[in-house]
């Protein structure tokens, strides 16, 4: 049994944790680690010049969509990794097999999810369904509201996270402004929504080969599918560690932002 | 100001690990308890997206070159009896085609080899994860319930076998599809014991463990019939 999580606690990760709060606007300079009074959801009472503005941030369905889909991520990786268990290779029968430092090490039991094979299958298969349809919401919510404009990176945003980049490693001394996201945020925020596509799409290769052979075909086969659909898995859990790392280092308030909707942070939106 | 709080960051952060950790520690290995009827009624929605949507009747799989056949000692054969089940008298068995039918008939494996013959060289996938290749030929299914006609209260296929009881229940859709045989050879030889001799069900269209070895009864009925492992838990239209 489990003791402890697996997306673990965030570890002493080398992220970049911007020593100095930087100046916001008015905003006197504050040490960050003091624990900031949760105010009621609503615009905030009358606010000292100490105090950053507290505003409105996540819409719930943005927040719902995103607790909801780590849980179900969680629940298929690990449904994931006990059918891996039946098979721990890729590639035809009798090999050569593709490059994989597991191949042949089935994981522990503690990180799955199924008990057995049919087990692992049925939570698969039926978690898929909530997890693709979590996706199409917050899609379709963000599509339907605009707020894409805020998360998608687009060719602009290159030099703009050059220039975050430039600021993470000291070469630069100000924050740039942002929108609501950092470029940085941008591209990752961007490329884990593809990777969830991808993960989906080759999901769909692997379960129905022979009827979507087309799709199959386009990821190379049965085999390389079933290789890419495993490492997403690893893209998956590298972006979960970084991204609740660098809540707790960088922006501990976007967790209060991503709970009751309310940021009252370092970063706010210059748009 | 600090006393009407609702909780710190720190707070937070402790309820998020004690929750994940408490949900994992449930999590690993767990079957489902009181949820796994939930899981059989989701898997019972994927098997008729599967049937309905997905599951073309006449969507052949990919053949391949001969030359791309998986090594024959790397094909794996499972079987239920240990070592391999055989027939007490090869001579007299034949298989028995009947349930909702208007013509029921016994058929040898000369009558067998005698009807429409098809060969092809196809990918097989294992509910495992793993796949091969081989070359396999055999009498479709839809050829032989030509012959015995089943009724039209006929809707699913029930397969029986002389191995321990193994049985499976099938679709119609999936049992009358062109690339669905009845085999008497892998790899252009007749079936072994470790590949069901004398006549197994194949088709590249289904997943390893639909495709009954070591025939004994086909029959045509009305209630969805279950099968070995499909009733101890695994998706049961298994179609790939």
């Amino acid at each position: 049994m489990a003791e402890e999580p697996a997306e673990a606690a965030p570890e002493p990760v080398a992220a970049e944790p911007a020593a100095e709060p930087e100046p916001v606007e008015a905003a006197a300079p504050e040490p960050i680690a003091t624990p900031e009074p949760v105010a009621p959801p609503e615009p905030p009472p009358a606010v000292s010049p100490a105090r950053r503005p507290l505003v409105k941030r996540h819409h719930w369905i943005v927040r719902a969509a995103h607790w909801l889909n780590a849980v179900l991520l969680a629940g298929m990786v690990m449904s994931g990794l006990q059918i891996y268990r039946a098979f721990p290779h890729f590639g035809l029968r009798g090999g050569p097999y593709y490059a994989n430092h597991w191949d042949g090490k089935p994981f522990p039991r503690w990180a799955t999810l199924g008990g057995w094979l049919a087990g692992g299958l049925n939570w698969h298969f039926a978690l898929a369904w909530p997890f693709v349809l979590t996706g199409l919401l917050y899609l379709g919510y963000l599509l339907f509201s605009g707020e894409w404009r805020s998360l998608l990176f687009r060719p602009r945003d290159v030099p703009r996270a050059m220039q975050m980049q430039l600021y993470y490693l000291r070469l630069r001394k100000e924050h740039p402004p942002q929108g609501k996201h950092n470029a940085l945020q941008k591209a990752a925020y961007s490329s884990i929504v593809l990777l969830g596509a991808l993960s989906v799409l080759t999901g769909f290769a692997v379960y129905k080969p022979v009827q979507l052979h087309w799709l199959t075909a386009a990821f190379g086969g049965y085999e390389l599918a079933r290789y890419w659909h495993f490492w997403a898995v690893w893209i998956f859990i590298a972006f979960t560690l970084v991204h609740v790392a660098l809540v707790f280092l960088v922006d501990p308030a976007s967790l209060r932002a991503m709970i009751t909707g309310w940021y009252r942070g370092r970063f706010p939106s210059h748009d | 100001m600090t006393d009407d709080r609702a909780f710190s960051r720190r707070d937070l952060l402790r309820l998020g690990l004690t929750a994940g950790a408490a949900s994992l520690a449930g999590a690993c290995g767990w079957q489902g308890g009181p949820l796994l009827p939930l899981l059989r009624g989701a898997s019972r929605l994927n098997d008729a997206v599967g049937e309905k949507v997905l599951l073309g009747s006449h969507r052949l799989a990919p053949q391949y070159p001969v030359s791309a056949r998986t090594p024959e000692r790397y094909f794996p054969a499972y079987s239920i009896t240990h070592p391999l089940p055989e027939l007490q008298e090869p001579e007299s068995w034949a298989l028995e085609v009947g349930g909702l039918v208007r013509k029921p008939v016994r058929l040898t494996l000369e009558m067998l080899q005698a009807l429409p013959r098809v060969r092809y060289t196809v990918k097989h996938h294992c509910v495992e994860g793993w796949s091969a290749i081989a070359t396999w030929t055999g009498v479709p299914v839809s050829s032989v319930a030509a012959l015995v006609e089943p009724t039209a209260a006929a809707r699913y296929l029930r397969f029986d076998t002389f191995d321990r009881g193994y049985f499976n229940g099938w679709d119609l859709k999936s049992a009358m599809h062109p690339q669905t045989i009845l085999a008497y050879a892998f790899n252009d030889r007749p079936l072994t014991a470790a590949h069901g001799a004398p006549l197994r069900l194949y088709s590249p269209i289904k997943l390893g463990y639909k495709l009954t070895k070591y025939l004994t009864k086909m029959s045509f009925t009305a209630e969805r019939p279950g099968g070995y492992w499909e009733d101890q838990g695994y998706p049961w239209l298994g179609g790939v």
